[in-house]
């Protein structure tokens, strides 16, 4: 199929961006939409022109690292799937693709399609641990049962991969359903209690001070988010925030 | 040729651990203090000794190309992580571990090193709940376990098809809390470029930070490199697209000895691969093979009928289908480790009965699993008489629950419905065995320079069990490596702080800074893809699942001619001073076209067939890898001197003392 691409263009966090237009042929729909980029790019190299940067890297879905906004949405029309599993069968032939960075303010533009995401990485030194030495000199691991389905929500929330889809798709970027997936796993198990007020107070200030916005219940997140995180993690984060406040 | 001491401790297997952490020397807490140390790589080896490192009070430096080090490529892993816990009663034992490892392995790991991996692996499983890893559990609340390849009890932990991602994040956690005390400085989007030495020792390195493309000097005490496998010399292989051998390759050629490079783990269950435009392959957890059973139709009409599309695998009646795992090794069926499940499908393939239009694939079958669990579930439920489609429908959930994800992931990309339908799967590239050469403290040939995980060659011999990278990863970064890099370090207790402006990191700089406006500089006709991809090629062509002389010849000949043309030749958009994503790909491109003539001259030498490294000219009658413990029951240690044809042998001999060298079988 021959697709029509919008590819937005910035050089560097100093410089304006803007849309490009390219024309490419030749895709298969087993291609998946990276690898459509891919395409694109040796196509650009042999021209002797600069290739478009994006970020990716496992290209399985699990690490996180790709991103794109895909006509309008994080992650691009497929549902629960990441950009780098996202197949280019599910789109047609002729078809004009726009293809922007993540748009946040706490996300600043790199380069291209590369934004940075070390807010993330902030918001987890702020509290997203267990405070446990790692010397292995703990008490057994079943030394203490954990109720399946406590386990399992935990392991769901657990899953959340980091990528920022969730603040992409929301309205006022906000990065509640990030950090509440992380509050969420430690509040569901027995070992996250003991630090929970510090926890919950110490990550929602540093998401806070990142500059992402406040969550006002629309849910894109959730709808876009490729590993089906719930929006419940942001209603427990809630209840855990608000009863640190009565506690601390 | 020299030959290599292991400084294994003496004494007993189950004490030599213990006792050497009694006769190590120690570096007293306020020294700690003064002490720097940088590490390179954040998956779990890395992320895990950086953490424990930290909490130790040594001032640690952490690298990794990602923009975070939670993406790592460890998180891909899938299935588990083994541990001797016998939680299931099953009969499990350090000792069982030990033995399962070594036999696995095909009797060319070190003895020492395997059993204190087996000894600490109890503790991992400890430390990752305490951490708060959700691992699976059963409803009593206690911690689930399932069965891997190669061994007859359950002893593997999970979480889900995501343990990688888990523990990971586990180790990260634990990094996160040591950033937060300032007790680690975290570099993201930084590559090594070269490692420093100072008077013989590791005492820094040069790196580049992706985004500016500023080059650095960072120095430190001792150099930790836990930067995973090199498996994407083959071009297309299950590792992230940007993980790459760089680190370890300069390392190598500032006298680190790389150890048996020509071990690579072709993985039984990925996905196969579909077109010219492939970037990567995507890995199927061997967890899978607990339920699906592996077949190819018995008749070449109904694989041909199959491969045009005229037949569905569905219509296939029982007894026209060849279970040839189930066949050839009914001990361990469709659970054989994964070498030997990844020859069987080649041989099936190239026999004719391929399942794709390529003729490279065989099917994995869940209907049985479904119905077997269906008919559980259905007498659990209470359903007496229960109905094919319900049974079928219950099955199906009891399979969503175990695998969901995994399935998912196979519809997505192929478009398939692997609960009605069975997948498809090929071996690809996964792990590679071979790596840095270390001692039994992780140390490698260079004073200072440690290598952990992947990165060095140590645990898995020729022939990696599945769920035991996971293992050897948290294991070398938790719990060994911060100890025994102690006693090294108990000698810098004065040297203060390593300056970077030297004449040896001024030195280090320029090369670095050499290589780049080389390989700039090139007339510009081929993209850095274009030569990866030939590379690519010639590896899986000549060096891949099986190898022979001639081959391996020519893959020797070939790649050499590969390189001369790439430096001449590659085109490199953009300029060194900004983020540069060409030119970080053509330096890790360029170190892969050394390695990879290293890699087939190691095959070539090896003249036996071990593990995942099968020489055609070495097998018995029926087909299985002959090995050859007279001549070759040592590690290959190459020297570096030069080009890579010229590198120089060292052996570090086997020693079995607790273990009897067999034939290993599966039968």
């Amino acid at each position: 199929m021959k697709l029509h691409l919008k590819i937005w263009r910035q050089k560097d966090a100093s410089s304006a961006g803007k849309i490009v237009d390219y024309t490419l042929d030749g895709v298969e729909g087993d291609m998946s939409f990276l690898e459509m980029l891919d395409i694109l790019n040796e196509e650009l190299v042999s021209k002797g022109e600069e290739p478009v940067e994006f970020d990716h890297d496992c290209r399985e879905g699990i690490c996180g690292t790709c991103s794109l906004q895909i006509n309008g949405e994080p992650h691009g029309p497929d549902r629960l799937v990441t950009t780098c599993q996202l197949h280019m069968r599910k789109f047609n032939d002729g078809d004009t693709i726009v293809i922007e960075p993540f748009r946040a303010k706490a996300f600043p533009v790199i380069k291209d399609l590369i934004v940075d995401r070390s807010a993330f990485d902030r918001i987890q030194q702020a509290g997203g641990y267990i405070s446990v030495n790692t010397s292995g000199n703990t008490v057994d691991a079943n030394a203490i049962p954990i109720n399946k389905h406590a386990a399992d929500e935990a392991m769901d929330a657990a899953t959340c991969i980091g990528c920022g889809a969730c603040v992409a798709a929301c309205k006022n970027a906000s990065a509640m359903l990030f950090t509440s997936a992380k509050v969420s796993q430690f509040a569901l198990l027995p070992q996250g209690q003991v630090e929970a007020v510090e926890r919950v107070q110490n990550m929602v200030r540093q998401m806070d001070l990142e500059g992402f916005g406040n969550c006002t219940n629309t849910g894109a997140c959730e709808v876009e988010c490729p590993k089906g995180i719930s929006l419940t993690n942001i209603a427990r984060m809630n209840r855990e925030y608000l009863s640190a406040s009565l506690k601390g | 040729m020299g030959i290599l001491d292991s400084k294994v401790p003496s004494g007993p297997l189950a004490d030599k651990w213990t006792k050497h952490k009694n006769d190590i020397n120690l570096v007293n807490p306020a020294n700690k203090r003064n002490i720097d140390v940088i590490v390179v790589g954040t998956g779990l080896a890395g992320g895990a000794a950086a953490a424990t490192l930290a909490e130790l009070g040594y001032n640690v430096k952490t690298f990794c190309y990602q923009d975070s080090p939670r993406r790592a490529h460890s998180i891909a892993a899938q299935g588990g992580i083994n541990a001797a816990k016998n939680y299931q009663g099953d009969g499990d034992s350090n000792y069982r571990l030990f033995y399962d490892t070594i036999k696995g392995g095909d009797y060319r790991s070190r003895e020492a090193n395997v059993y204190r991996l087996a000894e600490v692996s109890g503790n991992i499983i400890d430390q990752c709940v305490a951490q708060g890893v959700p691992f699976a559990r059963e409803y009593g609340g206690l911690l689930d376990n399932r069965s891997f390849g190669g061994v007859l009890v359950s002893r593997t932990f999970y979480a889900k098809g995501q343990t990688g991602q888990q523990l990971l994040l586990g180790a990260y956690s634990a990094m996160n809390r040591q950033i937060n005390r300032g007790k680690i400085k975290s570099y993201t989007r930084h590559e090594m470029m070269d490692l420093v030495l100072v008077d013989g020792k590791a005492r820094g390195i040069i790196a580049r930070d992706l985004v500016s493309g500023k080059i650095e000097r960072h120095s430190a005490h001792a150099v930790v490199l836990a930067t995973g496998g090199y498996g994407n010399v083959f071009f297309l292989s299950t590792n992230a697209m940007g993980s790459n051998v760089m680190a370890a390759w300069r390392a190598h050629r500032k006298g680190a000895f790389f150890a048996n490079p020509c071990y690579t783990q072709i993985h039984p269950t990925c996905i196969p691969v579909s077109g010219e435009h492939q970037s990567k392959l995507t890995l199927m957890s061997e967890s899978l093979r607990n339920d699906g059973r592996i077949w190819v139709p018995k008749k070449m009409e109904d694989a041909v009928a199959i491969r045009e599309g005229k037949l569905k695998p569905t219509q296939i009646a029982e007894e026209d289908r060849d279970y040839y795992l189930e066949r050839r090794y009914p001990a361990f069926g469709n659970l054989v480790p994964r070498d030997v499940a990844s020859r069987a499908a080649k041989e099936r393939c190239d026999a004719g009965f391929g399942v794709n239009k390529t003729g490279e694939a065989v099917f994995l079958d869940f209907a049985s699993a479904i119905k077997r669990y269906g008919k559980e579930k259905a007498l659990t439920s209470g359903i007496k008489d229960a109905d094919e489609a319900t049974i079928i429908k219950l099955g199906e959930e009891v399979v969503e629950a175990k695998y969901g994800n995994l399935f998912q992931m196979y519809e997505k990309i192929v478009d398939e419905d692997p609960y009605k339908t069975p997948m498809k799967i090929y071996p690809a590239v996964h792990y590679t065995m071979g790596g840095l050469w270390v001692d039994y403290n992780l140390q490698t040939t260079i004073p200072g320079c440690y290598a952990a995980g992947e990165a060095n060659f140590s645990d898995h011999g020729a022939n990696r069990l599945g769920a035991s990278a996971l293992m050897q990863g948290l294991a070398d970064g938790y719990f060994v490596l911060p100890y025994t890099i102690g006693d090294y370090l108990s000698k810098d207790i004065r040297t203060g702080k390593i300056p970077t402006d030297s004449k040896e990191f001024e030195e280090a700089e320029k090369q670095v800074r050499d290589r780049m406006a080389k390989l700039m500089g090139g007339t510009g006709i081929h993209s850095v893809d274009y030569y990866h991809k030939k590379l690519g090629k010639i590896m899986w062509n000549k060096c891949g699942m099986a190898r022979n002389a001639k081959g391996l010849e020519e893959a020797i000949k070939e790649i050499a001619e590969l390189r001369k043309d790439f430096w001449e030749n590659v085109k490199v958009t953009g300029t060194i001073e900004s983020k540069n994503q060409e030119l970080e790909k053509a330096g890790r491109v360029a170190d892969f076209l050394e390695l990879g003539e290293l890699f087939a001259k190691d095959a070539l030498h090896r003249k036996e067939s071990c593990g995942g490294h099968f020489r055609e000219e070495y097998q018995t009658e029926e087909g299985e890898a002959l090995r050859d413990d007279e001549n070759f029951k040592y590690v290959a240690a190459w020297e570096y001197k030069g080009e890579p044809k010229d590198a120089e042998l060292h052996k570090e001999d086997l020693v079995y003392e607790n273990i009897e060298l067999k034939t290993r079988s599966y039968k």
